[in-house]
């Protein structure tokens, strides 16, 4: 009896993480996609040095960062896979997911100071994790770069 | 104080370089918040707590670099980085660190 509760419970916990989870996944999305087009006008790239048309603009740092967590459905589908091997799609859109919202979050920064190019550009991933340490609980996102402002 | 992660500053020359600078902070996580990630687990989503929580803790890390930088006589902080570590079990380090130079006008 006690063991039909258990999995009773798990199976609760697996159909709310599923329906949930994707469904704050693809809402998720849509805004990404909806911002990054609004965005596109202010250029990201990773060089150390700016372009020659921007060489005598302000520079200022601007940070972005977001906090994701799983859902208990993605824990548990990446948990069968990673006993066979192979890609866990589960984790690579939630990834993909908090870095181009870390990105969209770094250009809000920006066109707050009205910059027109982020240059030098890194992340930093860390992993917040859940219950005791076992398994994927969250993870963190940082994008910042340098922004460059026209001189007034 | 100016602070950017490119190491030369347009329009701007570096007269002294005043060596490297720091500031730190650790935070550990709030207990009420960290009950509703627990539910979020559970759903997923983004952590809005979190994701203030370590937007406030990165702050702090900057503004005591600053401190520092303003310290030894710097007027910008050049090259900086930002570095985060889970030192125990719901509480993480998060360090910023530069170079603190002084910038003269061409």
């Amino acid at each position: 009896m006690e063991s039909l509760i258990q999995l009773g419970i798990f199976v609760t916990l697996m159909v709310l993480g599923f329906i949930f989870g994707r469904r704050a996944e693809s809402k998720h999305y849509k805004s990404i996609i909806s911002r990054e087009d609004r965005y596109r006008h202010i250029l990201i790239t990773n060089e150390k040095l700016p372009a020659p048309e921007f060489i005598s603009h302000d520079s200022g740092m601007v940070t972005g960062n977001v906090v994701i967590s799983v859902d208990y459905f993605k824990v548990v589908a990446a948990g069968l896979k990673s006993l066979v091997g192979g890609r866990l799609t589960a984790y690579e859109s939630l990834l993909d997911r908090a870095r181009r919202e870390a990105l969209l979050r770094m250009q809000e920064n920006a066109e707050e100071l009205g910059a027109l190019a982020i240059i030098n550009t890194k992340f930093e991933t860390s992993r917040i994790s859940g219950n005791a340490g076992k398994g994927l609980g969250s993870v963190e996102v940082l994008a910042y770069g340098t922004a460059l402002t026209p001189r007034c | 104080m100016l602070i950017s992660n490119i190491e030369v500053i347009p329009g701007k020359r570096i007269t002294d370089h005043l060596g490297l600078v720091q500031g730190s902070t650790v935070r550990a996580k709030h207990a009420g918040k960290d009950l509703m990630a627990g539910l979020k687990n559970i759903f997923g989503g983004e952590l809005q707590g979190y994701t203030e929580l370590l937007q406030e803790s990165r702050q702090e890390a900057v503004d005591r670099m600053i401190v520092q930088a303003q310290a030894i006589g710097a007027n910008a902080i050049i090259n900086v980085r930002f570095s985060t570590s889970a030192i125990a079990a719901g509480a993480s380090e998060i360090l910023a660190y530069g170079t603190a130079v002084r910038l003269n006008d061409r």
